[in-house]
């Protein structure tokens, strides 16, 4: 274990650290975005795109990351649709991580009571009133505990990306430990770079968790 | 056919070594997930514990295995431990070791769940009715425990399977360096093959993990709550 050789390597670790947040994020809130529209989609049994996003679902739920990039990164460009490795990472976070939220919302919706929605009608608010001021928010805190877990599960997952050679935190180690054998230091700064993008988030889910818990009906 | 390559799956005994390579992870998966369900349960009870000691360890070992991408686990152990300690380690025995190592976490969480999950009055009520300790935990304790248990670890599987795809990465020959393998060897004849052969693997793994889930969510919505 060397501390020259670690401080040589920083500079390299936070430039990737810098692209998988990047990329981590972006992906991240592109599967908040899909995975509401689906989730909503399905819970109002729109006909027929309902049956699509449940297809969709089940899809990505049951296929590993690694498997959807080789195949969008290597299989989709011999039909014709070429993307950029940034563009693809981002894409397949984007529709696996769309899919888990659209779970996590989907649940958090069903578990509102229908009394809930009902009874705000009955108070003369719209249905469009009544799932902004009644259903959402307690929709919103009882998913949110799956929600952060779905949040750190993407972000961890953005490691696989340095299989399709994206200057990620994982390429960069496995990279220089291929250069230079310098395998000890690689590994403990790989460690510390990813404990800082995910510490404070799973500390702030479990904070998030315990204001709402503590917000919920009933307590 | 002949633009998309999936002639080339046909070919020889392409098809036959691609399943061969799901069924290497498989393997590895199951194994991972039995050595995780038997650990789970034990540090599951552990976790219940009120020792504050013991609740610090646990909940240590609980964080790192959740923040930590099972990537960089299966390189620490594959890359990290050999080089530190000087042995050697099969790639499939590392990811072994690794995924036991993410399962037994996951699992004990569930088991936790499920145990704190029960209601302090299911015990006392049996009790009240005049069961012993060993009658209100095999009658009341347990099928109730395992009802809640049973698809959260069969989900588990899944996910299991899901993530031996990485092991790819350490150089185990499963499904997808199979699939490579292929692409590669036929390069000239098929340019086409990396389109179906991908697209092979993404439906076996599809299918390999579907009805899993699927049946985890019957159990799920037939036993409820």
């Amino acid at each position: 274990m060397s501390w020259d050789v670690m401080q040589q390597y920083l500079p390299l670790y936070q430039e990737a650290m810098l692209l998988t947040l990047y990329i981590g994020w972006i992906g991240v809130l592109l599967s908040v975005a899909l995975g509401l529209v689906t989730a909503l989609v399905v819970h109002y049994k729109i006909p027929i795109i309902s049956k699509i996003a449940k297809v969709y679902i089940e899809i990505f739920r049951n296929t590993p990351l690694l498997i959807q990039l080789f195949f969008i990164y290597f299989g989709l460009p011999k039909i014709g649709i070429s993307i950029s490795a940034e563009m693809c990472g981002v894409v397949g976070l984007g529709l696996l991580g769309g899919s888990y939220m659209a779970e996590t919302f989907r649940s958090g919706l069903e578990a509102v009571d229908k009394i809930q929605l009902e009874s705000a009608m009955s108070l003369g608010m719209t249905h469009f009133q009544a799932l902004r001021h009644i259903v959402l928010p307690q929709a919103v805190s009882l998913s949110m505990p799956a929600f952060v877990a779905n949040v750190i599960f993407l972000l961890k997952e953005t490691s696989v990306f340095s299989a399709i050679s994206l200057m990620d935190l994982m390429f960069t180690a496995k990279d220089l430990i291929g250069l230079y054998y310098k395998t000890s230091e690689c590994l403990v700064l790989l460690v510390v770079f990813y404990l800082i993008i995910l510490l404070p988030v799973s500390v702030l889910g479990s904070v998030l968790e315990r204001r709402l818990r503590y917000a919920s009906f009933g307590h | 056919m002949q633009a998309l390559g999936i002639e080339v799956l046909f070919k020889g005994s392409n098809f036959a070594r691609l399943l061969g390579g799901l069924w290497v992870a498989l393997e590895i998966s199951l194994i991972s997930v039995l050595l995780s369900i038997i650990l789970g349960i034990f540090f599951g009870i552990i976790m219940t514990s009120k020792n504050p000691i013991v609740r610090i360890f646990t909940r240590i070992y609980l964080e790192i295995v959740r923040i930590m991408p099972q990537m960089v686990l299966l390189f620490i152990v594959f890359f990290g431990t050999t080089r530190v300690f000087g042995w050697n380690l099969s790639a499939e025995a590392a990811s072994i070791i690794v995924f036991t190592f993410w399962g037994t976490a996951e699992m004990g969480d569930l088991v936790r769940g499920a145990v704190t999950s029960i209601p302090k009055h299911q015990y006392e009520s049996s009790y009240a009715l005049g069961m012993t300790n060993v009658q209100t935990y095999y009658h009341i304790v347990i099928p109730q425990t395992l009802r809640r248990l049973i698809p959260l670890s069969i989900n588990l599987v899944t996910r299991m399977i899901k993530t031996t795809s990485l092991v790819m990465m350490i150089g185990v020959v499963e499904a997808l360096k199979v699939a490579q393998q292929i692409i590669e060897a036929n390069r000239m004849s098929s340019p086409n093959a990396a389109f179906g052969v991908f697209a092979a693997v993404f439906v076996l793994y599809f299918l390999a993990c579907w009805p899993i889930s699927l049946l985890a969510g019957f159990l799920e919505k037939k036993w409820g709550g």
